[in-house]
């Protein structure tokens, strides 16, 4: 069997360094594999996050020669392993032991958006009555893993790390989930506009190249909840309508 | 110097955050109960994610013949009638409210052309029963319970790890457990706890579950106490993944044989046909075309034998496997792809009906569902058996020690429908929830004893001190070797000589975990994480490996080369599990629960 090396990042708050581990590689396996294989030949403290191993549950991400990727979805035949294979933590967020970040910050942000509120139900059961067309584009967004790679690869978290000011790709996605829900009656426009930071986006679209659910993030989520904030509150014959009727 | 231990009090405490420990959390914290919920992993990542199918729900809204009492009575009969009978009938009665519950709560489930809840066709349903988004139904469920219970004021201690249940007086007082992250300590003081840590696939080598399902539920019940009941019934869905190697065991729902997909052996036959067991002739197709268009709605066709309950599709696929008629890399072949011959823009439909089958195959094995057959073969899946309980309450002997989802016994009996889990998890998740607050509202708060604690300390650091020491071993091999052995010789088809061995086998292992040693520090150490899961692993792996070899006879998902029949004898006990006085485990016969004439009758009347 050939033989393949990993150069995965260890260490925690006291500093990371990159270490090489060579183990063999056989037919069909994944970076998460060979990263398990390497946990149980030499490195059984190696901290790796990892669930379900079919690319369900979105625990394992992490950065595979540079690209923010699911490890358990990604194949070594589509990898040079002439050369070490790089793997790293996410980089958008504090790194805890080795590829293992602390993501406790997306949920902290998930808790700020304001929860689904249902229209009055449509029959006497208490049931409601939706079309499949209308609910499509919800379940685009509703196949979100929460894997945090559109978070992990955003400039304005990744870079300028604007985590204060700016909800991120996946949370636009979870907002627009909300939104455009066919029962959905909360208003969020006015928080997406000043407390979620919308505008920062400038639309580069890297969300959506790295998204392992394949979800249309740009073009589906944001850029219809940005038109939908300037509707509001840009439309300049709106404003002049709320200004002659007070 | 004494290790420092973090004290957190609730009134609740749910251990587990799948889809039985959220909703057990939503309504206890609806109540007013201060709750906290405990899970390994990040919330949202529990083993529910990876459901595919759908939940079973009598709505009637595609076909309204449809009501509780049929879904009763498949579910006695998938469960050969060793099911809780109270239990079953609370499940069917209730999973229709706790669906359309979800939808209240935000979840979006494909709808029918009149608008409502679309449900499918599943295994041993008589009517197309199962509500669902894609397939990707578990994923729905979980989210939407986490989106809904993040806003209830649920305290959320993310990936953190029970070790034990504390009890004083008999009575429930608290959990003993340490946060992965840091590996720091800590107490949680809660007169009731609920136990939702799902089921036990770790246990072997080929399973679909993910590395959670060690069976911590089901070992820390046991120590404090509590009875597991029909542990021999362990699920081995026929359908994983076989090829590559590093995928096997992965899930290929069932899904894809309720929208048309067939089974093939290498001669291209569909084997199915050659084997439909009696009670199951009246409602299956005998030909091709009427299971063909049962799997397109027609109310008139019976269900193709692909659709028969799981245990018996598993061991078909066995057979032909063994009989040298399986495909290049030990399965058979199910083709959804052959529907292109009856439907138009069938790869369309497949990827629209089956998106995550499609991705899954595609990414992994390299391989289009739409133009070729997958490989497939049978994975450990999930566990019938668990903590026994009250079917009403969900609490078990132990007083304030509730269970509830695949961690509890009682609702499938020996087998269980697909759909019937996540439903299964609603219904007793809702009722576990609501009766711990209950139960926690009349308690007094009891003291944690301190020496206790500081033993568990101890015990739980031991695995460091042994780091170098002669004769050491590693985690993750000893976990290796206890997966190997019970695949093999308490698998899908048992019998006494190999089970003998694993009870023995069982022995050296225990030993062996003894030695396990830890390198590193208490941060985030997987090694350390494997090593204290161990314990639990080898609990339920002898607890399985004892009710299996009691249990003479072959009844749903347990199966005895050396006694294939059912038999009348073992028709009427469950088997318990307790722990001795002696420390060593306790076998007993329980008895089936009565029936009451209302359940008799139904029985009658669907038979």
């Amino acid at each position: 069997m050939a033989k393949a090396t990993f150069r995965i990042t260890r260490g925690g708050k006291d500093g990371l360094k990159p270490v090489d581990y060579t183990t063999e590689v056989g037919e069909g396996m994944v970076v998460l594999d060979a990263v398990h294989q390497i946990q149980a030949e030499s490195a059984p403290d190696l901290a790796v996050r990892w669930n379900c191993k079919a690319g369900k549950c979105g625990s394992c991400s992490a950065e595979v020669n540079g690209m923010p990727k699911l490890m358990c979805m990604t194949r070594l035949t589509d990898l040079n392993l002439d050369e070490p294979v790089t793997i790293e933590p996410m980089r958008a967020f504090p790194v805890i032991r080795d590829l293992v970040t602390d993501v406790s910050w997306n949920f902290e942000v998930k808790k700020r958006i304001k929860k689904f509120k249902p229209r009055a139900p449509d029959a006497p059961d208490g049931t409601w009555r939706m079309s499949q067309v209308d609910v499509d584009r919800v379940q685009e967004f509703r196949k979100c893993i929460e894997c945090f790679l559109c978070q992990d690869v955003c400039h304005v978290l990744r870079d300028h790390h604007k985590h204060d000011e700016f909800i991120g790709p996946r949370f636009f996605v979870y907002t627009a989930a909300l939104e455009m829900h066919p029962l959905d009656v909360e208003d969020r426009l006015g928080d997406l506009r000043k407390t979620d930071g919308l505008g920062y986006c400038n639309i580069t679209k890297c969300c959506t190249k790295v998204c392992p659910e394949n979800i249309t993030i740009t073009d589906n989520a944001i850029i219809p909840l940005k038109e939908r904030v300037v509707d509001r509150f840009f439309d300049p014959l709106r404003a002049l309508i709320s200004k002659v009727t007070g | 110097m004494k290790t420092e231990v973090q004290i957190i009090e609730h009134d609740v405490l749910v251990i587990g955050a799948g889809g039985a420990g959220l909703r057990a959390a939503i309504e206890a914290s609806a109540t007013g109960a201060r709750v906290g919920l405990v899970c390994k992993s990040l919330l949202g990542k529990a083993h529910t994610v990876m459901a595919e199918g759908g939940m079973a729900a009598s709505l009637g809204n595609v076909d309204d013949r449809d009501n509780w009492r049929v879904h009763f009575a498949d579910t006695m009969r998938g469960g050969q009638y060793l099911n809780n009978p109270l239990m079953a009938e609370f499940h069917a009665k209730e999973a229709p409210a706790r669906v359309n519950e979800l939808e209240a709560w935000g979840a979006v489930f494909d709808r029918t052309k009149d608008g409502r809840i679309l449900q499918r066709n599943f295994g041993g349903h008589r009517y197309p029963r199962l509500a669902h988004v894609g397939d990707r139904t578990g994923l729905e469920m979980i989210r939407t319970l986490q989106d809904h219970g993040i806003h209830q004021g649920i305290d959320v201690h993310m990936e953190c790890t029970v070790v034990e249940i504390l009890k004083e007086g008999g009575r429930v007082c608290g959990a003993f457990a340490y946060d992965r992250e840091r590996g720091r300590f800590r107490v949680f003081k809660a007169p009731a706890i609920v136990i939702a840590t799902g089921g036990i696939g770790r246990a072997f080598k080929i399973t679909s579950n993910s590395w959670e399902y060690t069976g911590d539920g089901q070992a820390l019940a046991y120590r404090a106490g509590a009875e597991l009941m029909d542990m021999e019934f362990v699920q081995f869905h026929p359908t994983g993944m076989v090829w590559p190697p590093s995928v096997r065991g992965i899930l290929v729902t069932e899904g894809v044989r309720g929208e048309g997909g067939v089974l093939r052996n290498k001669d291209g036959r569909r084997f199915m046909f050659d084997d439909i067991p009696e009670n199951y002739k009246s409602s299956t197709a005998d030909n091709e075309e009427e299971g063909w268009s049962y799997t397109q709605g027609d109310k008139n066709s019976r269900r193709p034998p692909e659709l028969l309950t799981r245990d018996h599709v598993a061991r078909c696929i066995v057979r032909e496997i063994k009989a040298g008629r399986g495909s290049p890399h030990g399965g058979v072949f199910l083709d959804i792809s052959w529907i292109k011959e009856r439907l138009k823009n069938a790869p369309e439909h497949i990827k629209k009906k089956l998106p995550s089958m499609y991705h899954q195959f595609k990414q992994l094995a390299g391989l289009d569902i739409t133009t070729e057959p997958m490989e497939v073969g049978p994975t450990t899946h999930y566990v019938m058996g668990g903590v026994r309980v009250d079917p009403t309450t969900q609490m078990s002997r132990v007083a304030g020690l509730f269970a509830a989802g695949e961690s509890a016994a009682g609702l499938h009996g020996a087998n269980r429908l697909g759909g019937n889990s996540l439903s299964d998890l609603l219904v007793f998740g809702k009722r576990a929830g609501e009766y711990a607050a209950k139960y926690a509202k009349e308690q007094k708060a009891l003291a944690v004893n301190e020496s206790q604690v500081e033993e568990l300390v101890r015990k739980t650091l031991e695995p460091f001190e042994r780091s170098g020491t002669a004769g050491a071993e590693n985690a993750f091999v000893v976990q290796a070797a206890l997966q190997e052995m019970m695949q093999e010789l308490v698998g899908i088809v048992r019998t006494d000589a190999e089970m003998r061995r694993a009870i023995e086998g069982l022995k050296v292992l225990r030993q062996r975990a003894k030695k396990v040693s830890v390198e590193g520090h208490r941060e985030f150490n997987p090694g350390w994480h494997t090593a204290l899961e161990l314990e639990n692993l080898l609990t339920v792996a002898e607890a399985v490996t004892i009710c299996a070899l009691e249990r003479q006879e072959s009844r749903g998902a347990h199966f005895r080369d050396d006694f294939p029949k059912k038999s009348d004898t073992w028709s009427t006990f469950n088997l318990g599990i307790e722990r001795g006085g002696d420390g060593e485990m306790k076998l007993s016969r329980v008895p089936l629960p009565p029936m009451t004439d209302e359940h008799k009758k139904i029985i009658a009347e669907m038979a």
